[in-house]
């Protein structure tokens, strides 16, 4: 079956959920993939809301973080400040999924402002939400951004959450529990931080992208590890199933 | 004693020009036409505060009741942005709007203080990013015990708290049940409070994991079906998603939004 790059990394995105326990899901790209996931390759997979709804397993995607579908389905439906304060914060989470419009080679991300300034933006995108306490407290992060140079910048206009800060170390430096962003999934390939540096590195490239391509949508001289995969293509499983749930 | 109210007699005597206004309600229980009455009243300079602006605040701001804004996300969810705040913050229309702008984690932590009668919450939350140099509202904290360095945030207690529910008996006894987000904590940091609700009963039978407010620390109770819409109110009607979508092209021009305000009366 043939596919867009946009269905190659939302299911990039659900194959990285395999093993995993828990994951803290944010509305859009993310809770596609974390629903697909538990649709093809681990149904047991604990979707957690920051509306408070824990275990949600909703029949159709839900258009926001709050749909009554997910409340109805979950295990448990816990007030706003304790899905923060017992569930986020001492790092019971396994994965947090995000997605910004910026970031930069340690994995920082901005949804606050682009241009002009803090007062006066050029473009004042939604903000925080609960991007900074996933970032910090999960114990590992995955990020899911379209690549261009638009979205993946030399430096930040705003920092909004912390990946690797300023490098390998910062973040225990900072004191952030969790371990930071593990992958960034993005429409061309995959990037994961470098062992020594943690910067963001090319390791892989989807099924007919080139390397030029993607350095070509960076905003910072992409490295590249030294041997690249690519990523299998999807199956027609896989591809039925995402084009499923995005017709609900 | 929670006093039943109707929705303008209710908006009229508890919320005033220059107050800090909460309308909370996460996704679920929007108390919208709350709002809707605000603007019908020509309430001015209030400091709107709410973890997720959605299309009910964009609706504030734009009719210029806001003077200041107190928010973590400020998004119309699954759709895209809320073209009246970014109107206002980008070009000053149709007045310039402060902002004061935390995480969830934080707002959730300043609600909670603000319950609790603390001056401060505590949490472990905005390390390294820039927020902190922009909201004056954050600061480190050491902890007496271990040394640690944490984060505190300022109690959040507005003048008023506005909500919406499923249910009141008439001694004005509140439930909600579903997502009820920080609704409880919001209502009982408020100096004064109005709830909105979907029925008025005689008598509240049990609900699974429902949230009840009692009477004695409610102000004012008002029967308002619908009161949610395009929100939603789980046992009542469900999320109206196409009004969402339909908000974006009204939201985005100046002209289509002063013909919807005309629609509100």
């Amino acid at each position: 079956m043939t596919f867009t790059a946009e269905e190659m990394m939302t299911i990039t995105a659900a194959r990285a959920l395999v093993g995993r326990c828990s994951c803290f899901v944010g509305i859009g790209l993310p809770s596609t993939a974390a629903n697909l996931a538990r649709r093809l390759h681990n149904p047991d997979l604990v979707l957690i809301y920051e509306s408070g709804a824990i275990g949600a397993k909703p029949t159709r995607l839900p258009l926001s973080i709050g749909d009554g579908e997910l409340a109805t389905t979950a295990d448990a439906v816990v007030s706003v400040p304790e899905i923060f304060n017992y569930w986020l914060q001492p790092g019971r989470i396994d994965i947090g999924f995000l997605s910004a419009a910026q970031v930069d080679r340690f994995g920082n991300l901005n949804t606050t402002v682009i241009g002009g300034s803090y007062q006066t933006p050029t473009t004042r995108l939604p903000g925080a939400g609960g991007a900074p306490e996933i970032a910090a407290s999960c114990r590992e992060v995955i990020l899911v951004i379209r690549q261009s140079k638009r979205a993946f910048v030399e430096t930040l206009d705003f920092v909004t959450s912390v990946g690797y800060g300023e490098g390998k170390g910062d973040r225990q430096r900072k004191g952030l529990r969790g371990n930071g962003p593990v992958m960034l999934i993005t429409d061309l390939g995959v990037l994961e931080p470098d062992p020594d540096t943690c910067e963001l590195t090319l390791t892989r490239l989807h099924p007919g992208v080139d390397q030029n391509t993607v350095e070509r949508a960076t905003g910072w001289p992409l490295k590249t590890a030294e041997t690249l995969a690519t990523t299998p293509e999807p199956t027609d499983e896989e591809l039925a199933v995402l084009r499923e749930l995005m017709k609900a | 004693m929670a006093e039943l109210v109707d929705l303008a007699t209710g908006i009229r005597r508890l919320v005033r020009d220059g107050d800090t206004v909460a309308l909370e309600g996460f996704t679920h229980l929007i108390p919208v036409a709350a709002g809707h009455e605000i603007i019908r009243q020509g309430r001015r300079d209030l400091t709107l505060a709410r973890m997720t602006p959605d299309i009910v605040y964009d609706q504030m701001i734009g009719a210029g009741c806001a003077r200041k804004l107190v928010f973590a996300w400020g998004g119309n969810p699954g759709v895209g942005s809320l073209h009246r705040l970014r109107d206002a913050v980008e070009r000053s229309w149709p007045g310039p709007l402060e902002l004061e702008e935390h995480s969830h984690a934080g707002m959730a932590n300043r609600y909670a203080a603000g319950a609790s009668g603390l001056p401060f919450g505590v949490l472990r939350g905005y390390t390294g990013t820039d927020l902190p140099k922009h909201t004056a509202g954050i600061k480190p904290i050491s902890c007496p015990f271990t040394g640690e360095v944490l984060t505190a945030v300022p109690a959040l207690n507005p003048d008023v708290t506005v909500i919406h529910a499923q249910r009141a008996d008439r001694q004005g006894n509140v439930q909600l049940w579903g997502i009820t987000g920080v609704q409880k904590e919001a209502v009982l940091a408020a100096r004064k409070s109005l709830v909105t609700v979907e029925e008025i009963v005689d008598t509240l039978d049990e609900k699974p994991g429902a949230v009840v407010l009692p009477r004695w620390v409610v102000t004012a109770v008002a029967h308002v079906p619908g009161g949610a819409r395009p929100s939603y109110a789980q046992g009542y009607y469900d999320r109206d998603n196409a009004s969402y979508r339909a908000w974006d092209a009204i939201s985005r021009d100046r002209n289509a939004f002063n013909d919807w305000l005309k629609t509100i009366g």
